[in-house]
């Protein structure tokens, strides 16, 4: 067994673990941390594959962004763990009918798909003799700019409806003007005051 | 013995090797950093344990281990033992990819800038993790801020990073700092032509590593000391070793990404034949040591941020100032302005 082999094999096997546990643990805390366990395992996985550049983007998008924001929402809620888990057993069966839907899913689309004919003729770049960063450049930023330029307005847009639905201006509170304060003078901020003993201001 | 045994065995000497450069580097950088402050503020610092105070860490570090643990009764036990072992573990992770030669680095890897950016995006787990587990009000407040703080200066770090990333045509270490070496020694490398992002990526690494002026998440005059609060004997020297390793790790990002890594900076014509004066991993190290003594004078003279203000900064000010600065990376690279400063692919990638 070579060393790939190995890591393939711990890494599969942290895999299983972390996502088994994120369903079964029951602090949601715990999950959040078994859940990103999972996707650094799955970011090795990438790498074995020899895709580099996706397994640094799942750890950069989902462990380091998407799973603080989990964690940041599960901390502040306040839960009752027993209330929790006397839901879990309730859910349960429709939550097992759901895994056994996307499982049989996968199964069917996994056995009948395969390349079509002649595939490497339509394929508008060599694959292989470019390191994956450049191909995937070479894929999003020369071929399909215009899909890819779409795709991040429709981003911009959704961004900028959820902030205009979420800001609200309250003018009964006290700002810090910034720039007030960095125009301060301390010439006319301070004054200096020469106090006789036994007088006082 | 296997060949897989052999290979799993060099690996492992290897790791091991740089692991011992951080950790012996480490215990003096503490010292340096005690010893730096202690003469701005015209104190004398460590000067008991060894010569001139130089054990003064080793002392302390054995102090911390033979120290009673205490953990606090309403904790998450498990969750608090793992955030100081997580934050230690990330921030020497990320030293496998730094090179300290041409070819000296121990997983040469074309992501390894990402790597690097990934690994440092997962040190904010160490403190979120702290703050929460501790069960107490001071370190969940610090951790909070933390977590804040670090997401907002990794957004204009990971922009300058494309800067670089852009001008070079690689995220190679190694093309980087081959793509600086233009025969004008200093003047050749990219803190000329990315000039004010280097002030940016500096300012940022202070607030990414939570030194002052931007160490709000333990400020002893609000929180009194963050996420640390409840921590004691080795879990509290696993969070300092792992911020003062993050900070190291800083300061090796700043010479590799804009002071040439391990290029002479007196690379001109033939003066670069003479022994010391020629490219070399003591290069890297020099400068590395400067920009930790740059942090450190920092630390010594800078009074601390309000915490609004350190967001103001970071989202009004660098954020739009990086993102501008990337517009135009790309421009100058792609129409070749500045007879090609901006396009070194040619040389490097």
């Amino acid at each position: 067994m070579g060393v790939a082999d190995f890591a393939f094999y711990a890494f599969a096997l942290c895999t299983l673990i972390g996502g088994l546990f994120t369903v079964v643990s029951k602090n949601p805390v715990h999950s959040v941390l078994w859940l990103i366990l999972a996707f650094m395992s799955s970011a090795g996985l990438f790498v074995l594959l020899g895709a580099e550049f996706v397994a640094m983007l799942l750890i950069i998008v989902y462990v380091g962004a998407v799973a603080v924001l989990f964690l940041f929402v599960v901390m502040m809620l306040d839960v009752e763990f027993a209330e929790l888990r006397a839901e879990m057993s309730r859910y349960l069966p429709l939550g097992a009918l759901i895994g056994l839907v996307i499982v049989a899913q996968l199964g069917v689309a996994f056995g009948a798909w395969g390349y079509s004919e002649g595939f490497e003729g339509r394929l508008q770049h060599e694959i292989s003799n470019v390191e994956n960063t450049a191909a995937l450049g070479q894929i999003l930023y020369d071929d399909y700019i215009l899909v890819f330029q779409l795709s991040g307005l429709i981003l911009l847009v959704a961004m900028i409806g959820a902030i205009v639905l979420t800001l609200r201006h309250r003018t009964d509170i006290k700002r810090q003007n910034v720039l007030a304060q960095m125009y301060r003078d301390p010439a006319k901020a301070m004054e200096l005051k020469d106090v006789k003993p036994g007088q006082g201001l | 013995m296997s060949d897989a045994m052999m290979t799993l065995l060099i690996i492992l000497g290897q790791s091991l090797l740089v692991v011992g450069f951080v950790m012996v580097s480490l215990l003096f950088l503490v010292y340096g950093d005690r010893k730096i402050w202690a003469a701005v503020q015209m104190r004398r610092g460590p000067n008991v344990v060894g010569a001139f105070g130089l054990l003064q860490t080793v002392a302390d570090a054995l102090k911390y281990v033979v120290k009673e643990i205490v953990i606090p009764a309403g904790a998450d036990r498990a969750v608090f033992l793992l955030a100081p072992l997580l934050s230690f573990v990330l921030a020497v992770m990320a030293w496998a990819v730094i090179p300290f030669n041409d070819t000296w680095v121990l997983a040469d890897i074309n992501v390894a800038i990402l790597f690097v950016f990934a690994v440092s995006s997962l040190e904010v787990y160490g403190v979120i993790m702290g703050g929460w587990a501790s069960n107490s009000k001071y370190p969940f407040l610090g951790s909070l801020r933390s977590a804040a703080q670090m997401i907002s200066y990794e957004v204009s770090l990971g922009l300058i990073i494309i800067g670089i990333i852009i001008a070079t045509g690689s995220m190679n270490f190694g093309a980087i700092v081959a793509a600086q070496d233009g025969g004008a020694g200093f003047f050749s490398w990219y803190w000329l032509p990315m000039f004010p992002m280097v002030f940016l990526f500096f300012i940022s690494a202070l607030a990414e590593t939570n030194r002052p002026p931007f160490d709000l998440p333990e400020a002893e005059s609000e929180l009194v000391a963050g996420y640390q609060v409840e921590y004691s004997s080795t879990p509290f020297l696993l969070f300092m070793a792992g911020e003062y390793i993050a900070i190291f790790l800083m300061c090796a990002l700043m010479s590799l990404l804009f002071f040439g890594g391990w290029l002479s900076p007196f690379a001109f014509g033939s003066l670069g034949d003479i022994p010391l004066l020629g490219d070399g991993p003591h290069w890297m190290v020099l400068k590395m040591a400067f920009f930790f003594f740059l942090f450190a004078m920092v630390k010594a003279v800078v009074p601390r941020y309000r915490y609004d203000q350190l967001m103001r900064i970071g989202w009004k000010v660098f954020l739009p100032f990086s993102l501008a600065w990337v517009v135009f990376v790309a421009f100058a690279a792609q129409f070749g302005w500045f007879w090609g400063t901006y396009a070194r692919w040619a040389v490097g990638g």
